[in-house]
C-alpha cells in the first residue's frame, strides 16, 4: 500500500512524498513508515504512540479515528494512507 | 440543502445588470432569481491577501452585492507574486484600500465595507453578525480557529481554504448539519512546527486556485445549489496537479458543535494555540531563550564583541542576503554540533525569528549556557538597520 506524507513532514522523510509498504493493519502501515523514517515518530505520534491531535490519517477517503476498529483495521494491496496535518496559511 | 440566510425581498436587477449578468441570467441554476440572490447577499472575506484576491475579486464580478473585507496590512513588494488584487504602484498602501479601488473599478455597484481590524474575540461577533457567508483566508491558526467557532456559535457557513507551499486544503464548514474546522482538528499544532508562507514559501499560483475554490462555495451556498463542500475535505496537490477528498465527520463530542458543547462563546485564542502574549517582559525572553534586537545585534557587531552567529536558513536563501553568519540550516544542526563552539556565546538567527527559536531552545538542551535569538531575523534586519539587505 501506499502511504502519503504531506509537505510539512516531508522534512523528516528525506523529502519523500510518498513510501510502498507491506503491512497488514493500519497500525502496522505506521510502524513501518516511522521505522523507515524515525524523525517522523514524534510528529506523528505522542508519548504513549497515540496519533496526535492535529494528525489526521485516512484510509482511503476515510477518517481513521472513525473507522469500527480504527488503527487495528486491515488494509490491502492497493490501499492509501493519507496523513493529513493542519496547515493554516493564506498569504 | 445548506443555503446562506438570504432576505424573501429579493431586490430588482437593474437594465445594466441584466445586460451585464446575462451570462448567468441564462444558466438555469442562477437565472434572474439567482442573480437577485447574489445581489442580496452579504458576503465577508477575512484577509485580503493570496486566498483572499482572487475571491474577493470573483465575488464582486460575479454580483454579490456587499463584500465586507478585514485587513489592516499594507501592501509589501513579496505580495504581489500572488495577491493578485494588489498592484505595483500599490506597495505601501493599505490592503483595504488597495483591494476596494480594484473591486468598485471592476463593479461599480458592489458595496465594499471596509474592516480596518484584526479579527479578534472582542470583535468577531460585532464584525460577523451582518453577513450570511464567510470566507476565512487568514494565514494562522488563533484566527482559523476564532473564525470557525464564531462561525458555528453564530450559525453562518464558513467557506475554508488554506495552503502551504505547493498544496491546499477546501471545505466548508459550521452548516447546521456538517462538521466544523474542529471537527476536523480538535487541536493546532504547536507553534512553530507548520511554518507560515513567509518562511515556508508558497507557489504564487496556488492560492488563486484555492481562493477560486472558495469563491464557487459562497456562491453555490448563496444560489442554494449543486452539491457544496460540506462534510468533505478537497486537497489541492498543485506540484502533482492531483485533486482528492476525503469524507468529514460531524464529530458528536466537538467542543464547539458537538451534542454537549464546552466552548460556548470565543476563547483567549493565542493561548489556545499555545502562543503567549506579547508583553514586554516575555517578548525579550522566550522558552528561556533571551531575544535581542537587529540594532542589539548591530550594536554587538560593531563593537568587535567576541560570540558566533549561526545563521539557520538554507544554502539558497543565505545565497539571497547574508549577514555573514556561518551557515548551518536547521535540520543539520543536530549533527554538526562540533561545529559550534560551546565556550563562545551563540547568537542565531533565520529569516524570521521562528527557526532561529527552535535552534536556540535545541541548542540550550544541548548544553549551551550562552545562546540568544535574533527576533524578527534578516528581515528586520533590512528593515531597522540596513534596508541595502535584499527582503525576500
Amino acid at each position: 500500500m501506499t502511504i502519503f506524507i504531506p509537505t510539512p513532514l516531508r522534512q523528516f522523510a528525506a523529502g519523500k512524498d510518498a513510501l510502498e509498504v507491506n503491512a497488514a493493519t493500519v497500525a502496522g502501515a505506521l510502524d513501518e513508515l516511522t521505522k523507515t523514517y524515525p524523525d517522523l515518530r514524534k510528529h506523528l505520534f505522542s508519548g504513549e504512540r497515540k496519533l496526535r491531535a492535529f494528525v489526521n490519517v485516512y484510509l482511503n477517503d476515510e477518517d481513521v479515528r472513525y473507522l469500527p476498529e480504527k488503527e487495528a483495521t486491515a488494509v490491502k494491496e492497493g490501499d492509501t494512507l493519507s496523513i493529513i496535518p493542519s496547515i493554516a496559511g493564506g498569504c | 440543502m445548506a443555503t446562506a440566510s438570504i432576505p424573501v425581498e429579493l431586490p430588482e436587477l437593474t437594465r445594466d445588470e441584466l445586460a451585464r449578468y446575462s451570462r448567468h441570467l441564462i444558466l438555469p441554476e442562477v437565472g434572474e432569481e439567482g442573480q437577485r440572490k447574489l445581489k442580496a447577499a452579504r458576503v465577508l472575506c477575512v484577509g485580503t491577501g493570496g486566498l483572499g484576491s482572487p475571491l474577493a475579486l470573483y465575488l464582486a464580478a460575479a454580483g454579490v452585492g456587499t463584500l465586507g473585507l478585514v485587513d489592516f496590512d499594507v501592501v509589501d513588494a513579496s505580495n504581489l507574486q500572488r495577491q493578485i488584487i494588489h498592484s505595483t504602484a500599490d506597495i505601501g498602501r493599505k490592503k483595504l484600500d488597495s483591494a476596494a479601488e480594484k473591486l468598485t473599478a471592476l463593479n461599480p455597484a458592489l458595496n465594499v465595507v471596509k474592516h480596518e481590524t484584526m479579527l479578534s474575540s472582542a470583535n468577531a461577533f460585532e464584525i460577523l453578525k451582518d453577513y450570511d457567508v464567510i470566507a476565512d483566508g487568514t494565514d494562522n491558526f488563533p484566527t482559523r480557529y476564532l473564525v470557525n467557532d464564531a462561525c458555528v456559535l453564530l450559525g453562518k457557513p464558513n467557506a475554508y481554504g488554506s495552503i502551504f507551499r505547493f498544496e491546499g486544503q477546501a471545505s466548508v464548514f459550521a452548516t447546521e448539519e456538517g462538521p466544523c474546522y474542529r471537527c476536523l482538528y480538535p487541536e493546532p499544532p504547536p507553534p512553530g512546527l507548520v511554518p507560515s508562507c513567509a518562511e515556508g514559501g508558497v507557489l504564487g499560483i496556488l492560492p488563486g486556485l484555492v481562493g477560486v475554490i472558495q469563491a464557487t462555495e459562497v456562491i453555490k451556498l448563496i444560489l442554494g445549489k449543486g452539491t457544496p463542500l460540506i462534510g468533505r475535505l478537497l486537497l489541492v496537490d498543485s506540484l502533482n496537479m492531483r485533486f482528492r477528498e476525503l469524507k468529514l465527520r460531524k464529530n458528536p463530542e466537538c467542543p464547539v458543535c458537538g451534542e454537549h458543547p464546552t466552548v460556548t462563546k470565543l476563547i483567549d485564542y493565542q493561548q489556545f494555540c499555545g502562543i503567549a502574549p506579547a508583553t514586554h517582559e516575555e517578548s525579550s525572553v522566550k522558552n528561556g531563550i533571551p531575544q535581542i534586537t537587529v540594532t542589539e545585534l548591530k550594536r554587538r557587531i560593531d563593537s568587535g564583541e567576541d560570540f558566533l552567529l549561526l545563521d539557520v536558513r538554507e544554502p539558497f536563501e543565505y545565497q539571497i542576503a547574508n549577514l555573514g553568519g556561518k551557515l548551518i540550516p536547521q535540520n543539520d544542526v543536530p549533527k554538526r554540533l562540533d561545529e559550534i563552539d560551546r565556550e563562545r556565546p551563540v547568537v542565531v538567527h533565520c529569516k524570521a525569528g521562528g527557526r532561529s527559536q527552535k535552534i536556540a531552545e535545541f541548542l540550550k538542551q544541548q548544553g549551551y549556557n550562552d545562546v540568544v535569538n535574533v527576533a524578527g531575523g534578516i528581515t528586520a534586519w533590512s528593515d531597522q538597520v540596513d534596508p541595502k539587505v535584499p527582503k525576500y
